[in-house]
């Protein structure tokens, strides 16, 4: 495995002294392992846990669902009990949202969310009864590219059908997915189908290149998204390269189907690599996908190229402010008077992104962007689409309405689509993408 | 380079939070990096400045009158009595009614969760009616599931302390239901909510229930102190409600992590950040940076990325071993992101005493500094032009020891932010 945890020991080891006071050199001083570090060994990431409890009260499941026991437990602890090989997984790893505010807290850098998808994992393959109905749902869930590719082919009766009253009984009765949510809709042209037709990328550059890692949501369902992560990377003179690629797997690790995920890493690894080794760094409009490519890929597969890719991903803002003057460039701007209430996705906080939108729009005649506050929307990708978790997804999500009805703007903006189908579901409000906002004003 | 500000402050506690704040009321734009979320939650949110005597033993009356005998590197030597002055100053300003203590110079005596007593030179508002120096009778309340918090056995160290009056224990359920581990934040917010709770009658409200459960075991007490997680938003309010329900002055004893009181004073400082217009960052960690005689840019690692940010002045604020801002090895002690010097004895052999409550070399490991809080090195000179450091990374002190964690923080931090934005 290859990127399983290390603790920083220090500088390494160069000389020592003994009690006896005796000078041993480094050459001399052979220090034993103890433990096998062959495989993903998670065992100092266990043992970096001094149960301080943070993360438990970090935890937005936790917090409303007294039922679950908290990272704490479905990291370490749980980890420590599997050394037993007759121990089973405990369930409850199905109540975690795969969020990951747990690793944003830890004051140990213990790998949590790591932990949790790997306990997640072996739940699923070892113990879940795969002809079952939460199997089955939870497979259809987590492949949306599936249905959604399907969808595309027939976007207009696909939204109907999707949002059909009795179609969405029967769905919450046979497969358990709540009929509360409104499907979003399927786009009638997929970014993919619009980038073709006009001909792929208009800027030629040869120095500045950047791969867009697109994902489902702005292909199928967003592709404005996607058209304005183009105009605003050619505004700052880009060539822009799509490559072949499949879901980031965010939603299959949340489900526990490591399998399929990989399978789909293989497909974007290849593509994104080769775009990498031509030069261009790889930007993705959805937070989930870059923190999937940059985090969790190199946490969970082995694959040629991975750490690079790794290295190489970036979100969208983040990317142009660390390699082009926004600020200057956004200060000469100027748009219609907008007021936007603004939810920073667990993922985005995840990667040290929560703030960077309010911040860069403070820059911008016009535009007035507040953060709705550091709690989580509450519906974390596929998890409030289940029947079983809807109320406990509107529980958590209850803060995140409360303050975007008490902020003055009446149009929300997240990068996360999932953080944004919630936004909408509680307030009805429209929801942005910052790169739309952006776009407005530059381009 | 796209990020650029005036002064970056490295580490999101208390003393990189004040610093940023003193920083940006100096006129500077500011940015705050935090590593992970403020690890405020872990501090029992008391503010102490010096506890004990450092010539002799037990607890100091009045913090001001033990700065003589401190060593000439112990920070507070270093930048003298109004830098402490400075940096209460601040903290008051900041907290405004939500902490006590500034009426006096004079240290208070908060009892602990374990019983003891601690000295401390601010104190939140809702621990206030708990002081050891008042000789009113007390109860303590315990819950089943809050077991870092063990009544009885609290009682029965104060009274062997010697505190001026009678104190019982008793441990009760917490009402409604909770699972047997529940974290303080689940029962704090069902007070805040005054969650509905059914017993065996009609349904009552918890803070109603809770009072009920106490009044049985009140007995002549005229306060009644509870592990802290008495309401999170609505503090006030819950503890004026138990108060008049039973008829007795109601407090917070100071709990070990997670701390609600940290936690409240972690987001009354997040607040004064954003007031103060200081930019926050939190999820990546700082790990170099490039310059010579000045620090021009610090390296911060995005996710197996590094990224330049840049700054005229620089604020390490990153803790010392245990919030890893000074590092050890077989090899020596060292703080990792600028290589500033840590004097340290050189056999490591030398860096403890046998006696786990000896006084301890290592719990004085840091960085030295000079009157502008800038590390120095070797030779007394000069780390860094524009590199100042502030709170647990500096050296010279035992924090634990002396319980003058915050006033340290508070004096670096003050000092620094100021001289950070003059510089500008």
């Amino acid at each position: 495995m290859s990127d399983a945890y290390t603790p920083d020991d220090g500088s390494g080891i160069d000389a020592t002294t003994t009690p006896g006071g005796t000078e041993h050199t480094r050459d001399e001083y052979e220090p034993v392992e103890v433990f096998p570090t062959e495989g993903m060994d998670l065992r100092p990431g266990a043992d970096s846990c001094y149960k301080c409890s943070t993360c438990d009260t970090e935890c937005p499941v936790a917090e409303v669902n007294d039922e679950f026991p908290g990272p704490k437990f479905q990291g370490p602890e749980q980890w420590r009990l599997k050394r037993n090989e007759d121990t089973d997984i405990d369930d409850s790893v199905m109540k975690c949202s795969n969020c990951m505010r747990c690793d944003s807290v830890c004051p140990s850098s213990v790998p949590l969310s790591q932990m949790h998808n790997t306990a997640r994992g072996l739940y699923v393959e070892e113990q879940m009864e795969t002809l079952s109905r939460e199997y089955i749902r939870n497979r259809i869930l987590s492949n949306y590219r599936t249905s959604a590719w399907l969808a595309s082919k027939v976007p207009r009766i696909a939204n109907v059908v999707m949002n059909f009253g009795p179609a969405r009984w029967l769905m919450e009765r046979t497969l358990g997915v709540t009929a509360e949510r409104e499907f979003p809709a399927f786009a009638t042209w997929t970014f993919r189908e619009w980038w073709a037709d006009r001909g792929g990328p208009r800027v030629p550059n040869d120095e500045k290149q950047v791969a867009y890692f697109h994902g489902c949501y702005s292909n199928y369902n967003t592709p404005e998204v996607g058209k304005a992560m183009v105009r605003v990377f050619e505004h700052f003179g880009y060539q822009i390269l799509v490559p072949e690629q499949g879901c980031s797997g965010t939603p299959m690790f949340a489900n526990g189907m490591l399998a399929d995920a990989e399978r789909h890493a293989e497909t974007n690894v290849e593509g994104l690599v080769e775009a990498i080794d031509d030069g261009a760094a790889v930007i993705a409009s959805c937070t989930s996908c870059s923190m999937a490519l940059r985090q969790e890929y190199p946490e969970l597969f082995d694959l040629k190229g991975i750490d690079d890719l790794a290295a190489n991903t970036y979100e969208a803002l983040e990317y142009l402010r660390i390699n082009e003057d926004l600020e200057a460039a956004l200060s000469e701007s100027e748009v219609d008077s907008q007021s936007f209430a603004y939810h920073a996705p667990c993922h985005a906080r995840n990667q040290g992104l929560a703030t960077q939108a309010v911040e860069l729009f403070e820059g911008v005649e016009g535009v007035t962007a507040t953060d709705v506050g550091d709690s989580c929307s509450g519906i974390s990708g596929t998890y409030g689409w289940k029947a079983e978790n809807y109320e406990t997804s509107m529980a958590i999500g209850e803060e995140m309405f409360e303050h975007m009805a008490a902020d003055e703007a009446e149009v929300g903006m997240t990068e996360c689509p999932t953080c944004a189908m919630q936004m909408e579901h509680g307030t009805g409000y429209e929801i942005r993408h910052p790169l739309q906002v952006l776009e407005a004003a530059l381009c | 380079m796209a990020i650029s500000d005036d002064v970056l402050v490295i580490g999101g506690g208390l003393a990189g939070m004040t610093a940023a704040i003193a920083a940006a009321r100096g006129g500077a734009r500011v940015r705050l990096l935090s590593h992970k979320a403020s690890t405020l939650r872990n501090a029992s949110g008391l503010i102490d400045v010096l506890g004990t005597d450092p010539g002799g033993h037990g607890p100091l009356a009045d913090p001001f009158d033990g700065l003589d005998a401190l060593p000439q590197e112990h920070p507070y030597s270093v930048l003298g009595e109004q830098a402490i002055r400075e940096g209460l100053a601040l903290f008051d300003d900041l907290l405004g009614d939500r902490y006590l203590g500034a009426h006096t110079d004079r240290n208070a005596l908060v009892p602990t969760h374990g019983g003891t007593v601690k000295p401390t030179a601010r104190y939140p508002a809702a621990t206030a009616p708990g002081l050891a120096s008042f000789g009113t009778e007390t109860l303590l309340v315990g819950f089943e599931s809050v077991t870092d918090f063990d009544a009885p056995l609290a009682a029965a160290h104060l009274e062997t302390a010697g505190v001026p009056f009678e104190v019982r224990g008793v441990t009760l359920p917490f009402p409604g239901e909770f699972r047997a581990d529940a974290r303080v934040t689940r029962m704090a917010h069902a007070l805040d909510e005054d969650r509905e709770v059914r017993a065996d009658g009609p349904a009552t409200g918890t803070r109603a229930t809770l009072a009920d459960r106490v009044a049985d075991h009140l007995d002549g007490a005229e306060r009644v102190g509870f592990p802290a997680l008495l309401g999170d938003e609505h503090g006030e309010e819950v503890r004026e409600e138990l108060a008049d329900r039973l008829g007795a002055e109601v407090f917070e004893v100071p709990m070990g992590p997670p701390s609600l009181p940290g936690l409240r004073l972690e987001d009354a400082l997040e607040a004064a950040l954003h007031e103060e217009g200081v930019r926050v960052e939190s999820g990546n960690p700082v790990v170099g940076y490039e310059g010579d005689d000045r620090v021009e840019t610090v390296t911060v690692e995005r996710v197996h990325r590094e990224v330049p940010y840049g700054a005229e002045q620089v604020i390490l604020a990153t803790g010392g071993l245990v919030g890893k801002g000074i590092r050890s090895s077989r090899s020596g002690v060292r703080e990792p992101i600028f290589g500033c010097h840590v004097p340290q004895p050189e056999d490591r052999y030398d860096w403890f005493s046998d006696g786990v409550f000896d006084d301890q070399p290592y719990a004085r490991f840091g960085l030295r500094i000079d009157e502008g809080c800038r590390p120095l090195d070797d030779r007394e000179g000069v780390e860094f032009e524009n590199l100042r450091a502030v709170g647990a990374v500096c050296g010279g002190y035992d924090s634990a020891r002396e319980k003058s964690a915050s006033g340290v923080s508070l004096a670096t931090a003050t000092v620094a932010g100021r001289r950070a934005a003059e510089c500008l």
